[in-house]
């Protein structure tokens, strides 16, 4: 209830500044909004569009996932859409830089690095430091991916040379490697270890919060209904939305 | 009507060359594309050069594998036509399931039997502290999955065009079995068996799916040259299309060397 007052008040403030104030609560015509997201929102974005929906019954979300610097590329190859949601700064920046961001983009969720271990921890890995273990079986992303980044940022703060067998090419490839008990230890993203369920077990890594990912959200210049688009980055930004994303073990925008 | 009787219909000739264009043009696009100035720098940085050498000496291995065990294969699969129809057809599929596999299903599979849990693997682990991914073992491992197919089908061909008459006649004569395999079945197929080589060989080299999947990619250990293009493409495309380049000169230099040899059944002349 406080979310949809929030979410009612923030319409009524960008009505009010678009002057002719449609309300999207009210029997509009249908609108569809195109949403551009990570691929990491995939679950918890698709719980959001059923609550969006049930709030504003003629707005249907239809939602275009994948790598965000894939999704940036389409947007700037002129993909018509409403609303880019990011997994990094600078893939964001790529759409900001070509003018395609109505106002600036803000910070929605963070996401952080996990010690992932199989399900038993069958190699008792307590900590970071049992990366450094040449016996045990690790895995990381390579560094050209932003989960490898993250994780050698990690790393180096936290001062452990890590002994990993293999880079992987993206984070879901090394969780599989984790599911499958192939490797004892792997650095992925909180909402990862939430999302694999009971096939994996994580382990806090002090200072992990301290090496983060900030997902920004924007409304683009070629959304034709602003308003709508607007309400949707609002309603992620708001209770119900904030509710979700720390469900699926984002953290809170700070 | 200068068309002499060799000539082709234009109702073949114009597709044909669509199609031939549709397979050209992309690789066209890659040359125009190559960032040319920097290429040499690229291609002779360290860890390229580490995926190369990796690429070539599993690839050589796996191509050794695959004529061990998979030239036996054929002969099987090409003496299965004297079988009944249900085994027969049986075994072909099962040699072809890996050409037409995607080939991350192939690496699954591999973890799944020769992984730290596999069904061979677990045993592997706990009898012999032996573990098979995440060593350059699993990349050749891998590269005979998906390449032994090529040899096998390469060289059934041959096999199956070739003169079974020699075979009677040196078994008439007294040679042995082994014998008459070695010094007039091998001779009679022997181009098709180089053609078959050799196309396991670039499809090993360019193995990718099963090996990220089954082997993972560690530098110097696991990473060869198309998982290493992989990567750049997220950090440097320009560096992942000298790369391209440079797998693609090795696989043309290669073909050319088979010329047409190597369409099953059409063993030269």
């Amino acid at each position: 209830m406080v979310a949809a007052a929030v979410v009612v008040a923030a319409l009524a403030l960008a009505g009010c500044s678009a002057q002719s104030a449609p309300s999207p609560t009210a029997t509009a015509a249908p609108v569809t909004l195109t949403v551009y997201a990570a691929a990491s929102l995939t679950d918890s974005f698709a719980d959001i569009a059923k609550e969006f929906e049930k709030q504003y019954p003629s707005v249907k979300i239809t939602y275009n996932f994948g790598g965000s610097s894939a999704l940036a590329a389409q947007l700037v190859a002129a993909s018509p859409g409403d609303v880019f949601a990011a997994a990094s700064a600078t893939t964001m920046k790529t759409v900001t830089d070509a003018s395609l961001v109505t106002g600036a983009p803000q910070i929605f969720v963070t996401n952080s690095l996990e010690l992932v271990v199989p399900k038993g921890n069958p190699a008792n890995v307590t900590g970071l430091g049992d990366l450094a273990n040449p016996d045990l079986s690790i895995a990381l992303c390579a560094a050209a991916v932003p989960c490898g980044a993250a994780a050698l940022r990690l790393l180096a703060q936290e001062g452990v040379t890590a002994a990993p067998d293999t880079l992987e090419q993206d984070v879901k490839a090394v969780l599989a490697k984790v599911e499958l008990g192939e490797v004892d230890a792997a650095l992925v993203y909180r909402t990862d270890v939430t999302a694999a369920g009971d096939k994996v077990e994580g382990i806090d890594v002090p200072g992990a919060d301290r090496v983060v990912n900030r997902y920004p959200i924007a409304v683009l210049k070629s959304a034709p209904n602003q308003t709508t688009a607007r309400a949707f980055v609002d309603f992620v930004l708001g209770t119900t939305g904030q509710a979700i994303l720390t469900k699926a073990g984002f953290g809170a925008p700070n | 009507m200068r068309r002499t009787k060799r000539g082709v219909s234009p109702v073949i000739v114009v597709p044909a060359l669509v199609g031939l264009a549709f397979l050209v043009l992309p690789l066209v696009a890659l040359v125009v594309r190559a960032p040319w100035g920097s290429i040499v720098q690229i291609v002779m940085k360290h860890e390229v050069l580490t995926s190369l050498l990796l690429s070539l000496g599993t690839a050589s291995l796996a191509t050794a594998i695959c004529l061990v065990l998979g030239v036996p294969l054929a002969v099987l699969l090409a003496r299965s036509a004297h079988w009944h129809v249900v085994p027969r057809r049986l075994l072909r599929a099962l040699i072809t399931v890996p050409l037409v596999l995607p080939p991350v299903v192939g690496g699954v599979a591999l973890l799944l039997l020769l992984g730290r849990r596999g069904i061979i693997g677990q045993w592997l682990y706990a009898w012999f502290q032996i573990t098979i991914p995440f060593t350059p073992a699993a990349v050749i491992l891998a590269q005979v999955f998906v390449a032994m197919p090529f040899l096998v089908l390469a060289v059934e061909g041959a096999l199956r065009t070739s003169d079974r008459r020699f075979e009677l006649a040196a078994a008439t004569l007294g040679a042995s079995r082994w014998h008459v395999f070695r010094r007039v079945t091998l001779p009679l197929v022997g181009p098709g068996v180089s053609a078959g080589a050799l196309l396991c060989f670039t499809r090993s080299l360019g193995e990718f799916g099963a090996t990220i999947t089954f082997a993972g990619s560690f530098p110097g250990t696991t990473q060869t040259l198309p998982v290493t293009t992989y990567l750049e493409l997220q950090r440097d495309p320009d560096a992942a299309i000298a790369l391209s380049l440079l797998l693609l000169a090795v696989a043309v230099v290669v073909l050319v060397g088979l010329r047409d040899r190597w369409l099953p059944g059409v063993t030269g002349s």
